[in-house]
């Protein structure tokens, strides 16, 4: 069964969407989603980290018995999460100092385990390796949402400290809706967490009504 | 995968794996340690940089740092500012407890005569919107400390005004000042009482 490449990439960013579909990864989710750029750097670092995964998994697919996989892979994922860890401090210090905290988290996030078993596991590298890259970027994309809503109606801002993140080249995207004080506090708080994700899975399905597509009560294990 | 294969096959499988990535791992970590080394000096010369002034030093304090250890045990390392080599400034941190998120962890820079050359905020988990205006990317508040010694204001006044002190607490948050300004103080008495230990050269 080979897929082709745009049902891969339409089901990783839109149609099985690891957060906002598969309800996968709430931990980060929760976490960080304070701001529009945090959810955008953890969604990036869990991206990176995902398409590795699955590309190592899918290169190995093989040689891994079915009756020590999940080890493996648990080791996999493991691996690359400090490979990341390790990189960031050393060459990306300031976002590191903003996401650090977090991204040990990407281990205990079922969204690239589930991958490797739904998908690597079976596939060739080629497919993996998209499948990986574009459910990470459908996870980058559901954490921005999240943290652009809860920053624009908490705290009156949208891309704070982008510039930290991405460069100084793109300190245009820091801007002020509101003033500071005027903001919902509840939103930045951790209960806005699951206010916002809640009302974005809902938003997502009416979308999906309204343009004529039945809804599907997606599982982690479907491709 | 249908055949029954015995135990020592995947537990080869198994080995191998971890063989191989912890040798990955163990390059990558010998490659990335000295930039990590380095990264690490840097905050803490940034953060030094905020409570002790450029002017007053021309060596590198967390070079010419001292450990003194507190009649609890504890170690404490003390930053020192030197010009000349004569100590112009020292810079330590201080945990404020009390705080509505936990200590609140202080850096403070006093000059050799006790007064506060400047006070940062290292980490904090205050609520944001309300607490976090202890840090400098919120408000000014934490800059009034600057000058201040343990005997002025006096030792009473040390406190937030809601509790008959001088300093102002902010509207919907008592707790957070509090626990600052009461860290701020106990670091100026820790100072008092370990002034020689600080002071002396090695």
């Amino acid at each position: 069964m080979s897929a082709s490449y745009g049902r891969i990439v339409k089901d990783g960013l839109w149609e099985n969407n690891g957060v906002l579909c598969m309800l996968l990864g709430m931990c980060p989710t929760m976490a960080m989603t304070g701001t529009a750029t945090n959810g955008l750097g953890m969604g990036l670092a869990t991206a990176v980290v995902m398409a590795a995964s699955n590309l190592m998994v899918a290169t190995f697919r093989n040689y891994v018995t079915h009756e020590v996989r999940i080890p493996v892979y648990i080791l996999i994922v493991a691996a690359n999460v400090t490979f990341v860890d390790l990189v960031m401090n050393a060459w990306m210090h300031e976002l590191y100092k903003v996401l650090g905290l977090f991204i040990p988290l990407i281990v205990s996030n079922c969204l690239p385990l589930a991958r490797l078993e739904a998908f690597a596991a079976k596939e060739p590298v080629l497919p993996s390796l998209v499948d990986g890259t574009f459910m990470g970027l459908g996870f980058t994309f559901a954490l921005t949402i999240i943290g652009a809503v809860r920053e624009m109606i908490g705290q009156g801002t949208l891309f704070a400290d982008a510039a930290l993140l991405l460069g100084p080249s793109f300190t245009f995207l820091e801007t002020r809706i509101m003033p500071d004080d005027m903001g919902i506090l509840v939103l930045i708080l951790p209960p806005g967490g699951f206010l916002v994700a809640g009302l974005m899975v809902v938003a997502k399905r009416m979308i999906d009504v309204a343009s004529g597509k039945e809804i599907k009560m997606a599982g982690a294990h479907s491709v | 995968m249908s055949t029954i294969r015995p135990t020592w096959v995947h537990a080869t499988i198994l080995g191998t794996f971890c063989a191989g990535f912890g040798v990955a791992l163990a390059l990558t970590d010998d490659i990335t340690k000295a930039p990590i080394k380095e990264r690490a000096l840097e905050d803490k010369m940034a953060a030094l940089g905020q409570v002790i002034p450029k002017a007053i030093h021309d060596n590198n304090p967390v070079v010419d740092a001292v450990t003194l250890t507190s009649a609890e045990g504890k170690p404490k390392t003390v930053y020192r500012a030197m010009k000349g080599g004569a100590i112009t400034g020292i810079a330590y941190e201080m945990d404020a407890s009390g705080g509505y998120g936990g200590p609140i962890k202080l850096m403070l820079g006093i000059d050799p005569q006790g007064k506060l050359l400047g006070v940062s905020v290292i980490s904090h988990k205050e609520t944001p919107g309300l607490g976090d205006k202890i840090t400098p990317a919120k408000s000014d508040w934490i800059g009034r400390f600057t000058g201040l010694s343990l005997g002025n204001p006096p030792a009473d006044k040390w406190k937030v005004k809601k509790d008959g002190g001088q300093f102002d607490q902010f509207s919907g948050a008592t707790i957070t000042p509090r626990a600052v300004v009461g860290g701020i103080r106990l670091g100026l008495e820790y100072f008092a009482a370990n002034k020689p230990g600080m002071m002396e050269k090695k």
